[in-house]
């Protein structure tokens, strides 16, 4: 997952459809093909934080850049239906545990070298041997041998080191011919041919192994639909139209040129002036009594993003053990009020614990975020009442400030108990109190699926040991039933599953979703046609001029 | 004149490991893991926390890792990113945009500043005088980022006579907006302490003399009075050439200019001693030398000034 502070970059659910939904197409027709094929256009980004190796990027300056340089074995629509494939001819499997992955045919790096099956298996095993210290790493523990690649640190506080891995390869995976290879899991996982979409499952060029990762990730050489000109730090990173690209339609325009900012209001208004020809995500500054609606007129459009924005106990401070209060402060919180009155409208008020916009969620499955103060103050009567200061954290060095203190305020004057929100200066300090686990009140967090499917919104997040459950929450029942539903035959007996396990969820109440984000976005009159995809970044293949 | 430099230069090499030092160290206290934050809400692997603790030292004390940056940096190397980049391509980049910006806005400052001191100056109280005094007032009243958005909004989105934002070329027109807002306060500072300086020494007597000697007043005023008036105005556009380069952060933001402000501020947040550091460093070196500069031009401008 990458949210919050920054965005996230790359994966999952659906904004055409959104778009639609919203009354807010942005195709006015089809463009002028002719004026397309030479064309160029200017978008917004952020300069990478890491070079481009995508098995080292979690955050959206490079994660967008990367979704545009790489195509995977499968992609996720843009509509936000069920992965399908794209590189892969076919991924098969009798029992979710060993897969038989045949790529297509014929399909190039962007330096002219075939993609073949090892070059799958090379970077996955680049990826998961830990001396190489790849942020995404861990997306390969379901492959069999990932132990003997990846050591830890023991205790995993340091300073102990962690040893030497034992091998240098993941057992569970065999290369068979050029284009056919074989992938062992250490046990089934129906969702794991939809994870192979994510960005950190993108094959590497054999020249990515003859030079430093750095220097590869300077110059990164893709297989997607554009290729990489140039990087000037900070500046701009030029991008061209990739011809031999054959696996979905090529990109119309020719050339890309990403502008690097660092103020998101000069961007705004570059925008504003049609210096400027997309911007994912218009500035907090313009929401504000809608200006951007009058601003930008026919040239904004609103979609949603599969990401969801919560406040999570601490579970390991005993004063949050008590499920019944968890519910009660849950209950208190009229997320309507918060929605239309801080945010506009432009966020939803969350009713589910799985963003809708995810395969296999269950729409207003979450029964904790109605607004019933009433019975709010039952339960907290019921679990004893609350002692001391009610503090909700939230890091002060984003936009998060007036939500959160609407959140205590409601809590407060709703259960009648001292409640006020506190800001931690950095994200940096934020995370680092999260991951001590040394928080002593409700902390925001936010959530944006890594693939598309519910599995992503159950085990990192309330299964115990889960790479995100930082509030500790543990309950054996849920662990029980999501290990059950990850191992499930079919991905429909999967969701099935999970919904159990979220049932569940909802009793405990570790974490209360607060609104679904929504995205606002603008381009300018130059651009005819477009679409964003699952995630809300634009699809580049489909901008026509 | 030889030794007063070799002083001032020799003075400069405590001043330099003074200030290094106690950046580097406030860097390092700004508290905060550094790679807390850096995989969203999810912790980073382990693994990758153990390789950047060990690639850049970071478990050593603040003492050894300066000593190590600074035994790297007098063999010339400034060190590298926690994102793996030069940090000597980074200053490299940046400085020039930083450096012209700054000329510009100086350039505006002493053209537009001067201009009105020594005509408000020469006549005060009249018409002028109150719309230069009341003018600078208002431009030393607003913030900088006021200035910058208002005309950023009016001339670039409202009118569209400029490009809001620089392009990566940083042609010298692009900047003149910008290099104006970066030095609004300045030209207001610099148009009163001209228009002072020039006020009392027309009544000098050495104006008076050559008023009384008959020379025209264009030479009186172009070269006795201005040049005899001008230190004062020099200590100001000499020194300010330093505080514009560290403050051109928020002109660089609001227009986009890839600048020192950026990385310094980038690097505050993400912990990145080394590269605070490198760039201050060589803005430390900007201070000390146009320091010395300005000492070394007020012997120029009044000769009964003298170094030994």
């Amino acid at each position: 997952m990458r949210v919050s502070k920054r965005a996230t970059s790359a994966i999952a659910l659906s904004a055409a459809a959104a778009l639609v939904a919203s009354g807010c197409s942005s195709g006015e027709g089809d463009g002028d093909a002719a004026a397309s094929k030479d064309g160029s256009i200017v978008i917004h980004g952020v300069q990478p934080e890491n070079p481009l190796v995508p098995s080292n990027t979690t955050e959206t300056g490079g994660g967008k850049v990367i979704d545009w340089l790489w195509t995977g074995l499968v992609e996720y629509p843009n509509d936000g239906g069920a992965p399908r494939n794209a590189l892969a001819e076919s991924i098969d499997t009798k029992d979710s545990k060993v897969f038989t992955i045949k790529i297509k045919k014929g399909t190039k790096f962007h330096d002219g070298t075939e993609v073949k099956a090892k070059n799958f298996v090379d970077a996955w095993n680049w990826a998961a041997y830990s001396p190489n210290g790849a942020q995404n790493g861990t997306f390969f523990s379901d492959i069999a041998g990932f132990e003997q690649t990846y050591t830890s640190d023991p205790d995993g506080e340091g300073p102990q080191k962690a040893p030497a891995p034992t091998a240098e390869k993941l057992s569970g995976l065999k290369v068979v011919d050029d284009q056919t290879f074989e992938v062992t899991l250490s046990a089934p996982t129906a969702v794991f041919p939809t994870k192979l979409g994510y960005s950190a499952f993108m094959p590497l060029p054999d020249v990515f192994f003859t030079q430093k990762p750095e220097e590869f990730g300077k110059k990164p050489v893709g297989n997607g639909p554009v290729k990489f000109v140039s990087w000037e730090d900070n500046v701009l990173i030029k991008l061209t139209r990739f011809d031999d690209y054959n696996l979905r339609d090529k990109m119309k325009l020719k050339d890309v040129d990403v502008k690097l900012y660092q103020d998101e209001n000069a961007a705004y208004s570059d925008l504003l002036a049609n210096n400027l020809d997309f911007m994912e995500t218009v500035p907090t500054s313009a929401l504000a009594g809608d200006k951007w609606k009058t601003d930008l007129g026919e040239r904004g459009l609103s979609t949603t993003t599969p990401s969801t924005a919560l406040i999570a106990f601490p579970t390991y401070d005993k004063r949050f053990q008590n499920p019944k209060l968890r519910r009660a402060v849950s209950l208190a919180i009229n997320r309507q009020e918060i929605s239309d009155k801080i945010f506009f409208g432009t966020r939803k008020p969350a009713d589910s614990w799985a963003n809708p916009l995810t395969p296999g969620a269950k729409p207003g499955n979450c029964t904790a975020c109605k607004f019933d103060a009433t019975e709010a103050k039952r339960l907290l009567t019921e679990a004893g009442g609350f002692t001391g200061e009610m503090v909700f954290y939230y890091n002060a060095d984003s936009s998060h400030a007036d939500w959160m203190q609407a959140v205590a305020q409601q809590v407060k004057t709703n259960l009648g108990i001292e409640a006020r929100a506190e800001g931690v200066p950095t994200f940096a300090v934020f995370r680092q109190n999260i991951n001590a686990h040394k928080m002593t009140g409700p902390y925001r967090a936010a959530w944006q699926q890594d693939y598309p499917d519910v599995e992503n919104w159950v085990n990192p997040l309330y299964v115990t040991g889960g790479s995100s459950n930082d509030g500790l929450y543990s309950n054996p029942q849920v662990d029980a039933l999501a290990k059950q539903a990850s191992a499930a035959p079919s991905l429909e007996a999967s969701h099935e599953a999970f919904s159990k396990a979220v049932e569940l969820v909802d009793q405990d109440v570790p974490s209360i979703p607060i609104y679904f984000y929504g995205q606002q976005s603008g381009h300018s009159e130059k651009i005819k046609k477009l679409e964003l995809n699952n995630v809300g970044e634009l699809d580049i293949t489909s901008v026509e001029l | 004149m030889g030794r007063y430099l070799l002083r001032r230069l020799l003075q400069l090499v405590p001043v330099f490991i003074g200030t290094t030092f106690l950046i580097y160290a406030l860097v390092w206290a700004v508290p905060g893991d550094p790679f807390a934050g850096k995989c969203g809400e999810r912790r980073c692997p382990d693994q990758y926390i153990a390789f950047m603790t060990e690639k850049y030292h970071l478990d050593q004390n603040v003492f050894v890792q300066y000593a190590n940056y600074m035994k790297n940096l007098l063999q010339g190397d400034f060190g590298q990113t926690f994102s793996q980049r030069e940090i000597s391509d980074i200053i490299l980049t940046s400085y020039p945009n930083t450096l012209k910006l700054a000329l510009v806005a100086l350039a505006i400052e002493a053209v537009i500043g001067l201009g009105a001191g020594v005509l408000t100056g020469l006549r005060r109280n009249g018409f002028l005088d109150n719309l230069v005094l009341v003018s600078t007032l208002f431009l030393i009243a607003l913030p900088v980022f006021v200035v910058g958005f208002v005309l950023q909004w009016l001339l670039g989105v409202q009118w569209g006579i400029i490009k809001p934002t620089v392009s990566s070329e940083m042609r010298l027109s692009e900047l003149i907006v910008p290099g104006f807002v970066l030095g609004s306060a300045s030209v207001a500072y610099i148009a009163r302490v001209a228009r002072t300086s020039i006020a009392e020494n027309r009544r000098a007597d050495y104006v008076r003399t050559a008023i009384a000697k008959g020379l025209p007043m264009r030479r009186v005023v172009g070269v006795h009075l201005l040049r005899n008036s001008l230190i004062p105005v020099v200590t100001l556009l000499g020194t300010d050439l330093g505080a514009l380069m560290g403050g051109a952060i928020v002109t660089e933001g609001i227009f986009g200019i890839n600048g020192i402000g950026r990385q310094v501020f980038r690097a505050i947040v993400t912990k990145e001693s080394a590269t605070v550091v490198g760039i201050v460093v060589v803005l430390v070196l900007v201070y000390l030398v146009m320091n010395l500069l300005v000492d070394l031009l007020y012997a120029a401008l009044d000769p009964r000034i003298r170094y030994e």
